[in-house]
């Protein structure tokens, strides 16, 4: 199993979502199966916007956990989000894949 | 003492009986409920709105086919206007590009769209109609719209050997997940088991091709295969286990455990007309009478699966032994499971390989 590329974009899939702020309890839903969410997946969730890249979410929460050893950390996060992307509920945009997208 | 109700998961809602198809192993009961005691758009709005209060998380709009209401667009937007994840298991063939596009922007999350194998008469032989052509102009439609996309093929006898095919058409279109479910046997695929239950050499390659297929697409397509429970050693966690995350609703809006709970003798249900969902799920007769372990026989009891497998599917050991209360009789530690042995050895015998041409009983449409 590869590990997510760090300057990729993680963002959820078409049919995943994270319920409302205002429900009792965060939950990502997708096609036959909800995960609860709480602490550092959460928080990895909610940054998975296609807009960060991985290594700026690593650093992110090494800040935010920062009493955490930051390699663990690291690798904490990728294996999350390479689970996420097995369960189909994260496509990743790569550098080179918006360079191409510019240019057609 | 009856035990304390945990909190439901997910919604089925079959909003008619009525089908363009006639699948031969519908999981509606033999008994359709008729479309003039059909809830109403008002009455399914406030099940949604008592669902996501009682805690569930999602919808399952299927039937029939639920696009044969003309208001799935609008029970969908209020689906997702209560709070619901909106999933919509169809064949669809009631379906055009305009009602896609408008099931989309009222919310809908995800589809399932069901296929009666990759060719296109045994499919339509399947289906007791022509349906397979419209499906595949469904799939090229869905390639350029925002909606998650699951591809359901049901296995039988019939198709098993052409999963290959199947797997070709699932990966060539934008589907992020397939199913390939083998029937299971209640109702319609009961009448029709005989024609259906594939052997077990069919079933050992069919297990080896997918298990391939599931490590090659890992991250690109989920690859689902669920397995006819005659052939297994231990029973299924039948809907997660009995009132523990699902509820059925019917078409008229009787309150169920599970598609095939009707045809348990004596067991009374209640009608989310007359009382509310919450009540329903947490007191009613019908949900208590097989939630928990109090009603297990032995070896259930006392057996160590009793909390994986929640003593297994009363419909199947009512359909097999008669008693709704027997141990599940696929279990291979249950009295009855000879009665599962002896419908295996038929169809692995001789007299199975004479059946070429068989003679389905489809299932019909309700007044």
């Amino acid at each position: 199993m590869n590990t997510p590329e760090l300057n990729s974009r993680p963002r959820l899939a078409v049919g995943c979502r994270l319920n409302e702020k205002s429900q009792p309890s965060r939950i990502l839903q997708m096609p036959e199966k909800a995960l609860r969410l709480s602490g550092p997946s959460l928080e990895i969730v909610e940054r998975c916007d296609g807009i960060r890249t991985v290594q700026e979410i690593i650093s992110e929460l090494q800040s935010l956990y920062s009493t955490a050893e930051p390699q663990k950390v690291e690798d904490d996060i990728l294996g999350y989000l390479a689970r996420l992307r097995d369960e189909r509920a994260l496509d990743f945009t790569s550098e080179q894949a918006d360079r191409s997208a510019g240019a057609t | 003492m009856t035990p304390a109700a945990p909190t439901p998961l997910a919604l089925i809602a079959e909003l008619t009986h009525r089908c363009p198809l006639h699948c031969v192993y519908c999981s509606n009961p033999l008994e359709l409920s008729h479309r003039a005691d059909e809830l109403s758009t008002e009455v399914w709005t406030r099940v949604f709105r008592e669902a996501v209060e009682a805690g569930v998380l999602q919808i399952d709009f299927t039937g029939g086919e639920p696009l044969a209401r003309p208001d799935i667009v609008d029970l969908v937007r209020a689906a997702r206007a209560a709070g619901l994840y909106v999933n919509l298991i169809t064949s669809g063939l009631p379906l055009d590009e305009a009602r896609l596009d408008a099931l989309i922007e009222a919310g809908l999350d995800h589809i399932q769209l069901s296929f009666q194998g990759a060719a296109e008469d045994a499919a339509n032989e399947i289906a007791g109609t022509k349906a397979h052509a419209h499906k595949l102009r469904v799939l090229e439609w869905l390639r350029t719209r925002r909606v998650a996309l699951t591809l359901n093929f049901v296995i039988h006898r019939r198709n098993i050997d052409q999963l290959p095919e199947m797997l070709a058409l699932g990966e060539s279109s934008s589907a992020s997940r397939i199913e390939f479910a083998n029937v299971q046997y209640y109702g319609w695929a009961f009448a029709n088991r005989e024609s259906l239950l594939p052997t077990r050499d069919q079933l050992d390659r069919s297990v080896e091709f997918l298990k391939g297929a599931e490590e090659r697409l890992r991250g690109k397509i989920h690859v689902e295969f669920v397995l006819p429970d005659y052939y297994a050693k231990y029973p299924k966690a039948c809907m997660g286990g009995w009132g523990k995350k699902f509820m059925l609703v019917t078409p008229n809006g009787d309150a169920l455990p599970c598609h095939a709970a009707k045809i348990i003798p004596g067991l009374q249900f209640d009608n989310l007309k007359h009382r509310s969902l919450r009540d329903i799920w947490e007191k009613s007769e019908a949900f208590q009478k097989f939630r928990g372990e109090e009603w297990m026989p032995e070896p259930c009891k006392t057996c160590d699966r009793r909390t994986r497998d929640f003593g297994g599917c009363r419909c199947q050991a009512l359909l097999l032994t008669g008693d709704a209360t027997a141990t599940d009789p696929v279990c291979s530690l249950a009295p009855q499971r000879p009665k599962v042995d002896a419908i295996v050895a038929a169809a692995n015998g001789p007299a199975a390989e004479a059946l070429v041409q068989p003679s389905w009983v489809y299932r019909s449409n309700p007044a």
